[in-house]
């Protein structure tokens, strides 16, 4: 079709605009805000007391890598096994693993949180077995399991999904070249699954370092992360500007690993097609 | 080795659903306490319909959810057809990075980014911007946008092109082969994008957290302001009733979709 | 066919991408003419097709449509209709629907709806099934639906794009009599596409032979077949041995070593030509009473005949004879004056070979699907 019509050329005008106006100019005020004072002068100050917010950020990866790093030990198998089942079976676990990512991360931290709990169900059972209670909210260990079960799912569905597109003949194919079903696993199902590990990983990583309820929910107030310190400076109009600066600063450190990430999988992909 | 393989699965999915089923349960305790339960009542469901509050939220949440899922559907399925019929690459491919963005940055920073924009904005004489619902439709939308985007854009896709030519062939101009073969192909592609923007707002926290204001709260926001300070048992009924609508409306998205296989099946009988 | 010209092309050229798809294609379509656009995959004949339909404007050159240029109708208001290469029925429509959809667009009451769909199920062999999803018909019947949906519009010109592409043989060659039947009780002009000769043959009143973004022959099926134009037409209609050879003089013509009796005439002495003899018109002899002689180096089984592959001199000659001849015995050919055809030479010349391999001939023809689909990928 040489001619495009008055409809087809001019469609995406209203979402260009929208993108412009409500995507790309709020960055902008990031921006803006992060290299200015509250009196709107120009400044580095921001960006250099940032230095002073480094274990934040160090520990913050180091929970959020953590926490990515379970979310794939427990997932990366779960995700074959449910593979490996029926088209039924697999179905209806699927939608199993959709309902708590339809549930709201509030409510699940929360009744974590409810059982968790010094006066919680897990307590109350083990003080009427006459055994001593165990302090777990405001560990870091606490925090680290809120991300995973939060998470979770986020991991399991994208391996899930690419090792379900995988044609089915490969593993006959393995099997026929000699392969028993553990050494398909790893010379064929890891490889050709490897763009769902990455985007798992993506899903799992980014909520979880940038995440502030779970820390102060699970954290019990004890632990500072970055979206805790974003959150924090928000609430009043003198940070908003070393908020701007220390949110830009993790944006540009996500975008930077997930281009870099995806670059991985894309060449990866090519790869494997030759 | 198949059997070990079926035992860890349904540990994960225990754990996975263990807080959920604690939660739902608990809800009807009247003891209000995790230490015992008391016997069977609805005593928290009724404290929690008793709170204003709380039911403001939930119509204020089911409004912005409708209204903002609605005009991003319009404005993504155009955007997806001028994407989709865009011959310059490089057009095609910022639109497509651009509109991205929300889907890839973290909430917390496309929250705090648009909180900044309109903070700007109020400061901007006659522009009269508040906090409150103008400003949760208008991030409410810019999240969604990416979703809509994303689910009807590979319609377009998948379309045979010739039936577009099909249509012409036969005499619709443009504008009416869109609306009598284009977008009956592309329909399954936006009403599940109208559908994911639809539970993405009713669940969104984060976002909401930083455009919104105290006298407009949704049902995410009124959770986290509950739950701030100590455990109401009454917002065990809340997530318990919220649980359960998502259940309902899971099943009814299934059941709704095998029944729709099951027309087209038969299709030619009826 | 001194009938009145219903389509006229005038210097259409089209170019994609920097590639000249159509270098200035003139041709004249008559009413109620059968016509088939014949070439191989990228040879410009679906661009053709669609500068007619509408959906590809060319770069220069007229599109006259009963005495009118219509370059700049758009596809709706022009009164040909189109049976696409893989049916693009409606998938949201049944069949019914489907044959319905010119007319609803144009308004058409419900009652006259009914009887004029009947009226094609009836035309296509599909009665009874109006309520069908389409989804679920056989090849064979999308592609009756997709018919009865294009002739309902009572279009002036019916355009096919290999519409029998996607059918297996069986089918094909029983859809190939029905669409002639078709064409016959409507009396509707066909513009034919494809790229399988046979049917070109077997179908069409004139076949226009393309390749190269040009037209090479325009003619009826026997004379593109017996008098082929060039080395082109001769090498893509059926079998042939292609040789160089020289005119003596008015029927005289040397090749292979040896000079012929022949009924053409009107070159220039000595001119440098391309003969085309055809496998079914050798005969096979003794070997002291041929023209020619060869040895036999492969016999293959055909069913009604023997293709039998002849050295003659290094140059490999295909016969297909219904007698049997054992590999590696030396035979006679002889070859009657009317079996030479002598031809002009041309770009093409040279470029066939003879019948040592068959393997490019293969490798063609499973490609067609994917460069046919990238011809049409450069227009978007």
């Amino acid at each position: 079709m040489n001619k495009r019509s008055f409809l087809e050329r001019f469609a995406a005008v209203p979402h260009t605009v929208w993108a412009v106006l409500f995507i790309l100019a709020p960055l902008l005020f990031v921006v803006y805000f992060a290299f200015t004072d509250t009196y709107g002068n120009f400044t580095f100050d921001n960006i250099t007391m940032l230095s002073s917010y480094t274990h934040i950020f160090v520990l913050s990866i180091c929970f959020a890598l953590i926490a990515t790093a379970i979310c794939l030990i427990i997932g990366y198998p779960l995700a074959y096994i449910i593979s490996q089942l029926s088209p039924r079976r697999q179905k209806l676990l699927v939608v199993f693993l959709m309902l708590p990512m339809w549930i709201s991360l509030l409510i699940r931290t929360y009744s974590l949180m409810a059982i968790l709990d010094n006066g919680g169900l897990l307590n109350s059972l083990l003080v009427s077995l006459g055994l001593d209670k165990i302090k777990i909210v405001g560990t870091s260990g606490a925090v680290i399991l809120g991300m995973v079960y939060d998470f979770l799912p986020y991991m399991v569905l994208p391996i899930y999904t690419s090792m379900s597109k995988l044609d089915k003949r490969y593993y006959e194919a393995a099997a026929d070249l000699g392969c028993n079903s553990l050494k398909t696993l790893f010379r064929v199902t890891l490889p050709l699954s490897l763009p769902g590990v990455i985007s798992g990983i993506t899903m799992v990583f980014v909520p979880s370092i940038s995440t502030f309820y779970i820390s102060q929910k699970l954290g019990g107030g004890s632990f500072d992360l970055i979206g805790d310190t974003i959150e924090r400076q928000f609430k009043n109009v003198s940070t908003y500007n070393i908020g701007a600066a220390i949110s830009l600063v993790m944006m540009i450190l996500i975008l930077i690993s997930v281009a870099v990430m995806n670059r991985f999988s894309d060449e990866d992909e090519g790869g494997m097609i030759v | 080795m198949k059997k070990l393989s079926h035992v860890y699965m349904w540990v994960v999915f225990a754990l996975l659903y263990a807080p959920i089923l604690v939660l739902v349960l608990f809800s009807f305790n009247r003891a209000g306490s995790l230490n015992h339960f008391s016997g069977f009542s609805l005593y928290w469901y009724r404290e929690l319909f008793r709170d204003a509050t709380a039911l403001t939220a939930l119509r204020n949440s089911l409004v912005l959810a409708v209204s903002s899922s609605l005009i991003a559907t319009v404005i993504g399925t155009l955007a997806a057809l001028g994407i989709d019929r865009t011959r310059s690459k490089f057009l095609k491919g910022s639109l497509t990075s651009v509109t991205n963005i929300p889907m890839m940055n973290p909430d917390i920073v496309t929250g705090v980014s648009m909180m900044l924009l309109f903070v700007a904005a109020a400061s901007v004489p006659f522009l009269p911007v508040r906090f409150g619902f103008t400003t949760m439709l208008i991030a409410h939308t810019t999240f969604n946008l990416p979703y809509i985007i994303l689910s009807v854009l590979p319609r377009f896709r998948q379309m045979d092109k010739h039936l577009r030519e099909a249509a012409l062939d036969l005499g619709c101009t443009p504008a009416k082969t869109f609306f009598k073969v284009e977008l009956p192909a592309i329909l399954p592609g936006i009403v599940s994008g109208l559908m994911i923007g639809f539970t993405l707002s009713l669940d969104d926290f984060v976002i909401s957290h930083f455009v919104s204001s105290p006298d407009f709260q949704t049902l995410p926001l009124y959770v986290y302001n509950q739950t701030a300070h100590e455990i109401k048992y009454s917002m065990y009924a809340l997530c318990a009733l919220m649980v359960f609508a998502i259940l309902a409306l899971l099943l009814a998205v299934n059941f709704a979709g095998a029944k729709g296989e099951k027309k087209q099946k038969n299709g030619g009988a009826a | 066919m001194e009938k009145n010209k219903l389509i006229e092309l005038k210097g259409i050229c089209k170019e994609f991408d920097g590639e000249q798809i159509l270098k200035s294609i003139d041709l004249d379509i008559h009413d109620k003419e059968f016509v088939t656009l014949l070439g191989p995959s990228g040879c410009g004949k679906t661009t053709t097709l669609r500068i007619i339909s509408g959906f590809v404007s060319p770069d220069s050159g007229d599109v006259i449509f009963d005495g009118k240029k219509i370059n700049d109708v758009p596809p709706y208001k022009r009164l040909v209709n189109t049976v696409f290469q893989k049916y693009a029925l409606f998938p949201h429509l049944n069949v019914y629907e489907n044959i319905a959809f010119g007319l609803r667009v144009k308004k058409i009451p419900d009652a006259e709806i009914r009887t004029r769909v009947k009226e094609m199920l009836a035309l296509v062999n599909l009665r009874g099934f109006e309520r069908k999803n389409v989804n679920v018909l056989s090849g064979g019947q999308q592609q009756r639906v997709a018919i009865a949906r294009a002739l309902i519009n009572e279009p002036k010109v019916l355009l096919l794009d290999e519409p029998l592409g996607a059918l297996d043989l069986k089918l094909r060659k029983d859809m190939q009599n029905e669409l002639k039947n078709i064409q016959a009780k409507t009396g509707i002009t066909f513009i034919y596409v494809t790229h399988d000769q046979e049917e070109a043959l077997s179908m069409s009143d004139t076949v226009v032979v393309m390749a190269d973004g040009k037209i090479q022959q325009i003619g009826t099926p026997t004379d593109i077949y017996n008098e082929p134009i060039n080395a082109f037409v001769a090498d893509f209609i059926g079998e042939s041995n292609i040789l160089d050879g020289v005119m003596i003089s008015d029927y005289k013509a040397k090749f292979a070593g040896h000079t012929f009796e022949c009924l053409d005439k009107g070159f220039a002495p000595m001119e440098k030509v391309d003969i085309v003899v055809r496998p079914e018109d050798v005969d096979v002899v003794a070997p002291e009473k041929g023209m020619l002689q060869g040895v036999v180096t492969g016999v293959t089984f055909k069913g009604v005949h023997w293709e039998i592959i002849v050295d003659i001199q290094g140059f490999k000659w295909m016969i297909q004879t219904t007698d049997y001849s054992a590999p590696d015995t030396t035979i006679g050919l002889y070859i009657e004056p009317d079996a030479i055809h002598v031809m002009k030479k041309s770009e093409y010349s040279n470029m066939f070979g003879d019948y040592s391999s068959f393997s490019d001939e293969f490798d063609e023809l499973s490609d067609v699907e994917s460069v046919e689909d990238e011809e049409e990928a450069k227009e978007e």
